[in-house]
């Protein structure tokens, strides 16, 4: 089993890495040929990254369109943050300081996480509107997360595994040196649903996460008329 | 698609009490049929004339060219996660509940296809991930639904991803043009600035004889020797505006405005037959190709009269592809070093900002105090000022962010005593489209215009009422020919709208005062 996992995490890890790798290599590559910042917009380039900031971390445009969603979507997504943060220990010896330190905030952040999950899936239901654009896959990717997490935090409060050992096995796979995973069904479904997330990354609309940065309404200047903007196909173009 | 003959039923929404989210109408407006384009007209323009043998792969090759030639659309197709906030936020899907004019509901009909064609999961499982294939039925929701979006942008500010779906209804529209599936309204005008100059049709001649009218009437009305030229080399300004200000009212009255304020502050200007249009279809239309056509008319105008400025009049989607896209397009800008664009940009004088809008224009002569007004001239008008959402959302003016809400309403405060804002929500970036933009702003869709102006409607509504406002003030051709048609449909008189200039029209002194 703990060989089985292991290779389990070896793919995951190189489908996620490869593949966003990929993806995000598309949309750079990708020409933006006309400025279309959604003004009022920044005119520089700190202010892109100021712009940028406030829609990562604090989910600005959403904020202005629906507080429901944007206090669901926040709550689950600063939640997730600190769960990972709080996971790191799992790979790092010895643990971080800061990654110390959170370790008892990354518990209520499991619950955070999972209630706004949870609230989001409801909206799937019970908003007519949402419920309307929903598909298959939006409801099982929110199964998949609700499934990480409350598998996680079961195995927190419910059926302990030994995170001693959880620990030696993550951090003998980062040097290719597999030690036994603990034979626990939780932590079995836990890690199968992590790996199944990591794989399915690439190829769903977990892109939103890398596909912001790249999202010329927003990362655009607001300079058209002081700077000439062109594109490679766009400037073949004046070569006629 | 209806026979072109078949009149379709006009409908104006009942005012809400409580300006809720709409429940939803399935298929309300399935019945929306924009005519399509004959043959000579996507001819005319470089596309097949009629839908083309095999055009289900020829359009899928087309995204996938566009896919590669736009990262706006590339990273839109991957990025929506389906959240919903942008759901309410458009004017169509408010006036109609129909749900595919939700943004959201918009951009899935490409990305469906885009995800059966383009993505692992769409080829494996399509009906989990939602993914169609293009068929007939999914064409012709396309060229119903993307002629249902006035690409106004109004989602991208709430999308927490910036996910505009203009940009994706532009796609759509040029992947509709290259298999032959054109939209009658949008391509016949295209033909017609190319061949005759402007989007009216308007020949040179008839345009020499309207403008030389405007200086009777404005002489006969002001005392004043205003003039209003015609193709004169060495002018300073080279005045480039919607042909709509050359008759239509009341886009006309604006005109007039723009003559008083150049004959006041002494500036020496000239409009262009071979440019007398500033607005730009091909936008609409998605066509980087086509828009490029279309602008260069006007960096040809500029180096042959050789004129040291370039001011664009009151026209909103006009002034998003001068201010954002002229530079790109023509070099009509600053800041290049590639000798196309600086043939044009040494010729122009760096002390302005090229182009300038108009309102730029005066409000710098206000602040500098070389206009004079009575204000008083303006006191039978209670006004309020509708943001267009091109020039909202998709530009600027002055300095700083912002300016394009600031300044107008600075002139209008400037030659007016009475002015009242409309809600907050309705106006500045969340500004409601007026309805008819994005090249919708003809007949046959008249019934989806007058629903799309609803919320603007509402927030007029409750000003008018509430504070008696009389005048909805606007720097657009397209929302002041839209609103004229569809004010009645709410009770209210045609004659409330009009331009900014129109009231520094009102109220200029031209000097020669008693
Ligand atoms: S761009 Fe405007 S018209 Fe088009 S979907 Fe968005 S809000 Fe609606
Ligand atoms: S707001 Fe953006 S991410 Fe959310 S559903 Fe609309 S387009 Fe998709």
């Amino acid at each position: 089993m703990s060989l089985l996992f292991a290779i389990l995490f070896y793919v995951a890890a190189l489908v996620l890495v490869v593949g966003v790798a990929y993806r995000i290599r598309e949309f750079a590559r990708t020409p933006a040929p006309l400025l279309i910042p959604t003004t009022p917009a920044p005119t520089s380039t700190g202010g892109v990254a100021l712009r940028m900031a406030r829609e990562v971390v604090l989910f600005e445009s959403l904020f202005k369109s629906n507080l429901w969603i944007w206090a669901f979507g926040w709550l689950f997504h600063m939640g997730l943050f600190l769960v990972l943060a709080r996971h790191l220990r799992y790979f790092t010896e010895p643990v971080w300081s800061w990654v110390a330190l959170i370790q008892p905030f990354g518990i209520y952040a499991g619950f955070a996480m999972a209630a706004g999950l949870a609230a989001l899936w409801a909206r799937r239901f019970l908003v007519e509107r949402i419920r309307y654009i929903s598909t298959p896959s939006d409801h099982l990717m929110l199964a998949l997360l609700l499934g990480i997490a409350a598998t996680g935090l079961a195995m927190k409060f419910l059926m302990h595994t030994d995170i001693v050992a959880v620990k030696a096995f993550f951090l003998g796979l980062m040097v290719f040196d597999i030690q036994p995973l603990p034979a626990h069904p939780g932590l079995y479904v836990h890690l199968l649903l992590v790996a199944l997330l990591m794989i399915v990354f690439p190829f769903s609309k977990l892109l939103h996460a890398p596909g912001i940065f790249f999202s010329p309404t927003r990362n655009q200047a607001d300079n058209p008329r002081e700077a000439r903007h062109v594109a490679p196909w766009a400037a073949k173009l004046e070569q006629q | 698609m209806a026979a072109p003959d078949a009149k379709p039923k006009v409908e104006a929404p009942a005012y809400r009490e409580f300006p809720t989210i709409p429940a939803l109408q399935p298929e309300a407006m399935a019945g929306s049929n924009p005519y399509v384009a004959a043959d000579k007209h996507n001819e005319a323009i470089g596309f097949p004339g009629a839908l083309v043998e095999g055009w289900e792969q020829k359009a899928i090759a087309k995204m996938g060219e566009l896919l590669g030639k736009y990262r706006s659309l590339r990273v839109y197709m991957d990025s929506c996660v389906h959240c919903g906030a942008c759901t309410d936020k458009c004017h169509y899907f408010i006036g109609t509940g129909d749900p595919k004019n939700m943004p959201v509901a918009r951009q899935e009909l490409m990305r469906s296809v885009y995800r059966r064609y383009f993505t692992l999961p769409g080829k494996l499982f399509p009906g989990l991930v939602g993914a169609r294939d293009m068929t007939k039925d999914v064409l012709d929701d396309w060229f119903r639904y993307y002629n249902q979006c006035s690409e106004c942008r109004r989602c991208s500010v709430f999308c927490p991803y910036g996910i505009d779906t203009a940009e994706v209804t532009m796609a759509a529209k040029e992947i509709m043009h290259s298999v032959g599936l054109g939209h009658k309204y949008v391509n016949e005008i295209i033909g017609k600035v190319h061949k005759i100059g402007n989007n009216l049709g308007l020949p040179g001649p008839a345009l020499e004889d309207t403008l030389q009218g405007l200086e009777e009437d404005v002489k006969e009305d002001t005392g004043a020797d205003v003039r209003y030229p015609l193709d004169v080399k060495g002018a300073e300004v080279l005045l480039v505006t919607p042909s709509a200000d050359f008759f239509a009212e009341p886009h006309v009255e604006s005109l007039i405005g723009y003559g008083k304020v150049f004959h006041a502050a002494g500036i020496s200007w000239t409009l262009s037959s071979a440019a007398s249009e500033a607005g730009n279809f091909g936008m609409f239309i998605g066509s980087y190709d086509q828009m490029r056509k279309i602008a260069m008319r006007v960096r040809e105008a500029a180096l042959e009269l050789g004129v040291k400025r370039i001011v664009v009049g009151e026209c909103g989607h006009a002034w998003r592809v001068a201010y954002s896209f002229w530079n790109t397009l023509t070099g009509i800008g600053a800041g290049a070093n590639d000798p196309f664009a600086v043939e044009l940009q040494k010729q122009l004088d760096p002390n302005y900002k090229q182009p300038s809008h108009i309102c730029e224009v005066t409000w710098d002569l206000i602040r500098q105090g070389r206009l004079k007004f009575d204000k008083s001239a303006n006191d039978h008008r209670i006004i309020t000022f509708h943001d267009s959402c091109n020039v909202a959302r998709g530009s600027r003016m002055g300095d700083d962010p912002g300016g394009q809400f600031d300044i107008p309403r600075a002139i209008i405060k400037a030659v007016a005593n009475n002015y009242v804002e409309m809600a907050r929500g309705t106006t500045r970036e969340k500004t409601f489209c007026c309805g008819g933009g994005g090249g919708l702003l003809t007949d046959e869709l008249l019934d989806l215009r007058v629903k799309g102006a609803l919320p603007r409607m509402e927030a007029l509504k409750a000003v008018a009422d509430g504070k008696g406002v009389n005048f909805m003030a606007t720097i657009c051709a397209i929302c002041k020919a839209q609103f004229t048609k569809v004010l009645p449909f709410y009770g209210f008189k045609m004659g409330m709208v009009g331009g900014v200039h129109q009231l520094v029209s009102t109220a200029i002194q031209l000097g020669n005062e008693q």
